[in-house]
């Protein structure tokens, strides 16, 4: 079985203020030397079929149209075998 | 004959009796149309009340998009029929692309509750006939996701085509930095609602609905003027 994992960031034009607040919080907690930080979302995708060409065009479309605005944000998407090892797609 | 408007209940949905109040003081006569129901019942325009219909999961406004009510709300839109989003309605437009642009996080990402000064800046559409052109109102905002976003571009040309409708100019309390009293939230260009090419579709985040009557709200019927706008046009049509 095979997992698809979506990735969705703001773009890097975009303020995140969520990020900034991560980012401002280390140093208070000893964390020192992070520059920026970012903060995304990531979805895991237990695929039920086979997860041949077909099937990772849906997932493309669903990240586009759903999982993010693409007036906002850019998103990845990964094919994560079970067994951990990863594909680009 | 009394001109019917439509007002959308999603699982979330807070606004939806204040508003279809606010249709009734405006003298229409308010439909309550359900999130799962196609059927627009025949109404002569639509409101999206505010709230946090789905629980606002994946992002303010992206889950309600793909109701069935939704479908037949955008294809009616695009022919003409007029549709107001406040606050949640607001967000839902952007996510349909009905109207440009995104909704994100308050810059200092408080949940903001106050009455905010906007100046209306575009009164020929739908929904702003009844006021006139950099009149000053105060109604109430209040959100958590009211930072709108849109690439230089397409604000450039909303500001050319006159299509920001009200923007924010302040009248935050004293307890506010200088900036927030301005602008509450971040907005690009203090933009606090637009409208579609057509002049149909508008969308705001701060509240009409809740000044509409001088008791409540802000004390001041500034609101009423976006109700009586919809009924004005829907009597000539």
């Amino acid at each position: 079985m095979a997992r698809v994992v979506v990735d969705v960031m703001l773009k890097p034009e975009i303020l995140d203020p969520q990020g900034q607040a991560v980012q401002r919080a280390l140093p208070r907690l000893g964390f020192e030397g992070i520059s920026d930080v970012r903060q995304g979302k990531r979805f895991e995708l237990e695929v039920a079929g086979p997860l041949d060409e077909a099937a990772l065009t849906r997932i493309r479309e669903m990240a586009e149209t759903f999982l993010a605005n693409t007036v906002i944000e850019d998103f990845t998407v990964k094919v994560e075998d079970v067994d951990g090892a990863k594909a680009e797609s | 004959m009394t001109a019917r408007v439509g007002v959308v209940t999603f699982p979330g949905t807070l606004d939806d009796r204040d508003t279809q109040r606010a249709v009734r003081v405006a003298g229409m006569e308010a439909v309550p149309l359900w999130h799962r129901d196609k059927d627009l019942k025949q109404v002569d325009a639509v409101v999206l009340p505010g709230g946090f219909s789905y629980g606002d999961y994946l992002r303010a406004g992206a889950i309600s998009r793909f109701s069935p009510v939704m479908e037949s709300i955008i294809e009616q839109a695009k022919a003409g029929m007029p549709v107001l989003g406040i606050c949640n309605g607001f967000q839902v437009l952007t996510e349909t692309h009905l109207l440009p642009g995104a909704m994100l996080r308050n810059n200092h990402l408080h949940f903001i509750c106050r009455d905010q000064k906007l100046r209306v800046e575009n009164a020929d559409t739908a929904w702003t006939s009844s006021y006139e052109s950099g009149q000053e109102i105060s109604i109430p905002l209040k959100n958590i996701d009211g930072r709108y976003v849109a690439e230089e571009r397409v604000l450039d040309e909303l500001e050319a085509e006159g299509r920001v409708v009200v923007r924010y100019i302040g009248g935050g309390l004293g307890g506010y930095p200088l900036e927030e009293r301005r602008n509450p939230n971040g907005s690009l260009r203090d933009i606090a609602g637009i409208t579609n090419a057509a002049g149909n579709v508008v969308g705001l985040m701060p509240h009409p609905e809740h000044a509409v009557e001088p008791l409540v709200g802000t004390g001041r019927t500034d609101g009423l003027g976006f109700f009586t706008s919809i009924l004005k046009k829907l009597v000539t049509a």
